[in-house]
């Protein structure tokens, strides 16, 4: 645990975290809106957002890629709720055709293009690559007070702080109107808040740290981290301040515990190379949920 | 070059891969069609996602047993093992704890997912897995496909599809009327076993040809598309089975002329242009039908109100209902009544009149649910009753 551990696992495992916390800190919320699978609708079409921002602007740089992410998103929330409405088709649904249309079209888009010269494809997208956010300038903690090595911390880890910054704001912020909100949405309407738009702002957010995250680690985190924390976090406690709290500790554990055993564990049994840590994140997370399903002291309806 | 293929001269492997694929597509719509009707379209979803770390172990355990990992029937069989514990995770979540099923059917979807790419990386680690080509699960990839494997295709989607046909009846009851197929003593949980069971093996034979991040679309789409053309039980199954079917077939098409693109974007995106043709033109529920509907409500309401008030001599200020009544010969531009229009005020005042005496009176109840302010009343009431009704207009008049 020293200089090469700052070196090539601290930042992923940083960064990491802030991804997971991120996300699950709006996932608790969507959990109990019954609106869980819009993280799942984001994280696929932020594709296409991305591919069209880099044919429209020719680069990877930040700005373009999180206006086309983020445009793409509201896009796809306006096209779910015209077909709910023009064609009376259920919600789960309408969602169903137009996340997968928009995520063959970024795919098309994206193999039709030459793309080769930048890092910029489907399994980069669904996977990401945490593994390759190393911190080349740190020589060992003492680097974490140096500013010439901090200059040289990868670009995702502070912009992922920043969007967990963020997130954590909103919720902290509107924490009392998104509580009544979710749970007796008719009162918070009597008592004159403005629901409708309350709700929109979560699923905004809720795409800010998406499309975050993706850059860093891809979707498939994205969608695990949505989910899995809050839902574990919900057979824990009956109380929302609890299981925010939980769900954070949980969200963090599976980042911290996924990216080691992506890294270790196979060494650890004799292994060579190292498995994909966004998807060993994703297992621990679904390994705490079932735990939690299978233990937890509220697990059942009613208890 | 994409009439040769989708006239099927492209040789005899696309041609298999082409035929396949169409089969596999309607079997999907109609399969899709019911997950659709019981609310549960996105399950597919999970069940799509959980088939990778079936495919990845199968691949791991047939090279270790010494044999070759691109063996497709034992990955396809590999797939759907992990499918069913994945759809088991989804019932056990939904049915022994208080998350709801979208909940389970994310949290399932992106672990299972996960592991997945977990075990794929160990694959590509193997000496044997650097040309897997598992990759081509995710996104459907049917070029180059072996001989063998597009025999496989087209004979596995042809059982499913006749397996779907076979089970329709029961499917069909659960699907649109749930409250009669339990009374006639259908369980409706054994039902939906089968529903799901053949979601799987729709999921598992598509993971070739769409991939498995993508098959859900070929569940869902056709049957919403279906939905925009009928309300009648029957022709939603046979048009979603029709969409899903050229879906398929043009889609498989396409990617045998551009061998370099992924199969499961061209499938999913065909699907989609037919859904958004239904979308916009559809009769009746399509966006250009509502807007013709409304437009045309809106003129015969602004022509009613503008004849009432002629016949109670009161002037015309609204601009539309002005130039609607002129348009009509009603009126002079200056809004002054035509003979004809004459004739019509007086006929609509006659009709709102008759309208009134009917729904103040309770034997006429049937025919004043009638009442929208537009309907004649000569549509609704006989002309016996009518003399009736009129009996009672000039009676007031005689004392």
């Amino acid at each position: 645990m020293g200089a090469e551990f700052v070196a090539l696992s601290l930042t992923p495992i940083l960064i990491g975290v802030c991804v997971s916390v991120a996300c699950a800190l709006p996932g608790n919320f969507l959990l109990l809106r019954r609106q869980a699978l819009i993280g799942d609708a984001i994280s696929h079409v932020v594709l296409p957002g991305i591919v069209v921002a880099f044919l429209l602007t020719g680069t990877v740089r930040t700005g373009p890629m999180l206006l086309g992410a983020a445009g793409a998103a509201v896009l796809a929330v306006i096209a779910i709720e015209a077909i709910r409405r023009l064609g009376r088709i259920e919600s789960g649904a309408a969602m169903g055709v137009v996340f997968t249309a928009m995520f063959a079209g970024g795919v098309l888009l994206l193999e039709r293009s030459d793309t080769s010269s930048v890092h910029l494809d489907v399994e980069h997208a669904l996977y990401g690559n945490l593994e390759s956010l190393i911190w080349l300038d740190a020589t060992g903690w003492g680097s974490l007070i140096d500013a010439t090595a901090l200059a040289g911390l990868p670009v995702e880890l502070p912009r992922m702080a920043l969007a967990l910054l963020v997130v954590g704001a909103f919720i902290a912020l509107f924490w009392r109107p998104l509580a009544l909100s979710t749970f007796d949405e008719g009162f918070a309407r009597g008592l004159g808040l403005r629901t409708g738009p309350l709700g929109l702002a979560l699923v905004v957010v809720s795409a800010i740290a998406a499309v975050a995250a993706f850059d860093a680690v891809g979707s498939i985190i994205v969608i695990a981290m949505f989910i899995c924390p809050p839902a574990a976090a919900r057979m824990m406690t009956n109380r929302l301040g609890h299981q925010v709290a939980w769900s954070m500790l949980f969200a963090a554990l599976a980042a911290i515990i996924g990216y080691v055993l992506a890294g270790y564990g196979p060494l650890w049994i004799g292994a060579s190379a190292s498995v994909s840590a966004a998807g060993m994140i994703a297992t621990v997370s679904g390994i705490i949920l079932a735990v939690a399903a299978i233990a937890g002291p509220h697990r059942t309806r009613g208890s | 070059m994409l009439g040769d293929a989708l006239l099927l001269q492209l040789g005899y492997n696309a041609t298999l891969v082409t035929v396949g694929a169409a089969l596999l597509g309607v079997a999907a719509g109609v399969a899709g069609t019911f997950l659709f009707l019981r609310k549960r379209a996105l399950v597919g979803d999970a069940i799509s996602h959980a088939t990778l770390p079936g495919v990845g172990l199968a691949f791991v355990l047939m090279v270790a047993l010494g044999g070759d990992g691109r063996w497709l029937p034992g990955l396809l069989l590999g797939a759907a093992v992990s499918a069913a514990i994945g759809l088991l995770c989804v019932q056990g979540l939904t049915r022994a704890t208080r998350l709801g099923e979208d909940a389970a059917i994310g949290a399932v979807l992106s672990v299972f997912f996960g592991f997945g790419i977990v075990i794929l990386t160990v694959v590509q680690t193997m000496t044997a897995g650097q040309q897997a080509g598992l990759e081509g699960f995710l996104l459907g990839s049917t070029a180059g496909m072996l001989r063998s494997d597009a025999i496989l295709l087209a004979v596995s989607a042809a059982v499913v599809l006749a397996l779907v046909l076979v089970l329709r009846r029961p499917l069909e009851l659960a699907a649109f009327d749930p409250g009669y197929a339990e009374a006639t003593g259908w369980s409706l949980g054994r039902i939906d076993l089968v529903m799901m069971g053949i979601v799987l093996v729709v999921t598992v034979v598509g993971l070739k040809v769409v991939g498995l991040i993508l098959i859900v679309a070929l569940l869902i789409v056709p049957a919403v598309t279906a939905r925009f053309w009928t309300d009648r039980t029957g022709h939603v199954v046979i048009i979603a089975g029709a969409v899903g079917g050229v879906s398929g077939y043009v889609g498989a098409a396409i990617s045998a002329v551009a061998p370099a693109l992924p199969t499961g974007p061209i499938v999913v995106l065909v699907g989609f242009l037919l859904f958004l043709v239904s979308l916009l033109f559809s009769p009746g529920r399509g966006v250009l039908a509502s807007l013709l509907m409304h437009h045309r409500y809106q003129r015969r309401v602004h022509m009613r109100q503008g004849l009432l008030a002629l016949a109670q001599g009161q002037p015309i200020f609204e601009a539309l209902t002005r130039r609607l009544m002129h348009r009509a010969g009603l009126i002079l531009p200056d809004g002054v009544a035509t003979q004809a229009g004459q004739a019509a005020a007086s006929k609509a005042l006659l009709d709102e009149t008759r309208w009134s005496l009917v729904r103040a009176d309770t034997s006429f109840a049937a025919a004043a649910t009638r009442y929208d302010g537009l309907t004649p009343i000569e549509d609704v009431l006989t002309p016996d009753q009518l003399r009736d009704v009129d009996g009672r207009i000039t009676a007031p008049k005689v004392v």
